[in-house]
């Protein structure tokens, strides 16, 4: 397990904002964390890649009690972490995009521009991503492609763990299933993946464990043998609530 | 195969989009039209002199331009400018007048004391993360009280003079007053060029270009795959001080005296320049050749409405007119190139 949290918790000033959840995450796994808005996700990815640090409970990284201290502490661990509209910018071309904070140098601070280009390309690539000219900006792309250049970034700069937050709630069907088979790619490559959604059809087909989140606290872990894709989503849903709407919703 | 056809033909369409997109293209365009009116219309223009006329006032304009672009890139405004290009040369020739520093010593007093206010525009922008334009309107406004307030309590007057009996003042007017040889161009143009070759190598080919165009395209973005984005504002706004500096010493060591209000006005026609030259005002998008070709326009129109013999009035009519022209055209470059395809 290249990361567990146990019993973790986070509270803002009197509001619990998440309390006694278990996790974990395997190279080569998906583990993706499903809830409803205000269910805590964002709250415990914050946790998992050192933007807060948790009051209750522990982190362990490979293992060992650890205390994210922050972004730059877990990404140096090798937890990356894509944003849904953090990613990229907009006006830079895909290369400048793609190696943004860890240039590569050549001597006196010089952007080495020949190997930032060529690499990029070939990363891409390695990924599957079809991208017509590492020089076009970022904007030009679709938003399905800009999620998968930044998941191949996290890749190429040695993620161990990449964490992606909602990465497909912004995207039609088929855009959607484009990050998936990125997902599933860097899964085969090792990786260690955790995917917030709350789109238990996006989970199901790439997950390999679920974690489920309601106001602040865990609904259980599942593994993928445990739970069907629609005890799944009626568990997301809260059962019990969804029969009622649909109860209220039926014509007389 | 289609595919790879396909493929070829996108790749020619996005050739034409590169050279669409290109932030100075705006700026070549209208210098060549400003320079074919003017050229056909005088032939003082278009001689030697008149070259080396018109593109005296174009180098220190294009010097400032230049790092207000690289500022605007990175996301900032600069008003301060301007009057920082005065307080420098009030340091220097105050220093070397009534104090009896070396000119070179006054120089530097002048450059630490640019320094300071640059990095303290810097750290006020960065640390409360108001807007740069309030923050150094303030800077702007209380260096020309100071300007003027510490002229007259020393001269008694609303301007000091008499740099030329400053000892090193020679030496230092030959390497940034003086003119290059008999030519008449003057040495101002020559660091006109260097800072904008230094600029726009910094911008495409080092690391810290990359973190000014991403500080000034979504700095939450930079900052979060770990840009130092403070250190980068802080570091422009020194480099923007810095220039006015160099300005400022140019002009005092040319004119050897410089008045209490030089420089009040001029911030926004750097930001014109800037513009004109293809910067956003919203940031993360420019280049400083563009800035540089956009003070050869202002320049030209300058100059050329002298040799015309019209009424100057007429220069600021036309400077709105550019501007308004060129932001249209940057406008129409963003959409195109920020458009997303489905």
């Amino acid at each position: 397990m290249i990361l567990e949290t146990r019993d973790i918790g986070k509270s803002f000033g009197s509001v619990l904002a998440l309390r006694n959840v278990s996790m974990g995450v395997t190279a080569g796994q998906v583990t993706c964390v499903l809830g409803d808005n205000g269910a805590g996700k964002s709250t415990l990815i914050k946790i998992l890649s050192g933007v807060h640090q948790h009051d209750s409970g522990i982190l362990l990284i490979d293992g060992r009690e650890t205390r994210l201290t922050s972004p730059r502490d877990a990404l140096d661990r090798g937890i990356a972490t894509v944003y849904q509209d953090l990613a990229m910018i907009p006006l830079m071309s895909v290369w400048r995009n793609f190696f943004l904070g860890s240039e590569p140098v050549k001597s006196l601070g010089r952007f080495d521009v020949a190997t930032a280009r060529s690499v990029a390309r070939e990363e891409l690539r390695a990924m599957g991503i079809d991208i017509r000219d590492v020089d076009q900006p970022v904007g030009t792309l679709s938003g399905g492609e800009r999620q998968s250049v930044a998941i191949a970034r996290a890749v190429h700069f040695g993620a161990r763990v990449l964490i992606l937050d909602e990465p497909t709630s912004a995207l039609g069907v088929k855009q959607a299933g484009v990050v998936l088979r990125y997902i599933a790619r860097a899964r085969d490559r090792g990786l260690g993946v955790v995917f917030i959604t709350h789109n238990p059809h996006h989970a199901y087909p790439v997950g390999d464990r679920f974690l489920l989140l309601n106001r602040g606290t865990s609904l259980g872990e599942y593994g993928k043998a445990d739970i069907s894709r629609q005890e799944l989503t009626s568990l997301m849903a809260g059962g019990a609530e969804l029969e009622q709407l649909e109860h209220e919703l039926t014509r007389e | 195969m289609s595919a790879v056809t396909a493929d070829e033909r996108l790749g020619e369409v996005g050739r034409v989009r590169r050279l669409l997109i290109r932030p100075e293209l705006g700026a070549v365009v209208g210098a060549i039209v400003v320079f074919s009116f003017f050229a056909s219309q005088s032939a003082v223009f278009r001689s030697v002199r008149g070259i080396a006329n018109w593109l005296d006032p174009a180098a220190t304009l294009g010097i400032m331009a230049v790092a207000i672009a690289l500022l605007m890139i990175g996301g900032e405004f600069d008003l301060s400018a301007g009057v920082m290009t005065g307080t420098t040369g009030l340091v220097l020739v105050t220093l070397a007048t009534r104090f009896g520093f070396n000119v070179w010593l006054a120089m530097l007093a002048g450059l630490v004391v640019a320094l300071a206010v640059g990095f303290a525009n810097g750290l006020i922008v960065t640390r409360t993360r108001l807007p740069s334009f309030i923050v150094t309107l303030g800077t702007f406004l209380m260096l020309q009280g100071i300007n003027l307030g510490v002229t007259k309590m020393i001269t008694g007057t609303v301007q000091v003079s008499g740099l030329r009996r400053a000892s090193g003042y020679e030496s230092a007017r030959t390497v940034f007053g003086g003119t290059i040889g008999d030519s008449g161009f003057r040495v101002a143009i020559l660091w006109w060029i260097l800072v904008t070759i230094v600029a726009t190598w910094v911008l495409m080919r080092t690391r810290a270009g990359n973190w000014i165009f991403a500080v000034g395209g979504n700095e939450q973005a930079a900052r979060a795959v770990g840009v130092p984005a403070a250190h980068t504002k802080i570091a422009l706004f020194v480099t923007t001080a810095c220039a006015a500096w160099l300005v400022g010493s140019i002009m005092a060591l040319r004119y050897t005296s410089v008045q209490a209000n030089a420089g009040i006005g001029q911030e926004f026609i750097y930001i014109i320049a800037a513009v004109i030259g293809g910067c956003l005002l919203t940031g993360g998008y420019g280049s400083a050749i563009g800035a540089s070709i956009g003070a050869v326009i202002f320049g030209m129109a300058d100059k050329g409405i002298v040799f015309l013999g019209w009424d100057a009035d007429w220069f600021m009519f036309f400077l709105g007119a550019m501007l308004l022209l060129a932001t249209l055209a940057n406008n129409m470059v963003r959409r195109y190139a920020e458009e997303v395809k489905h």
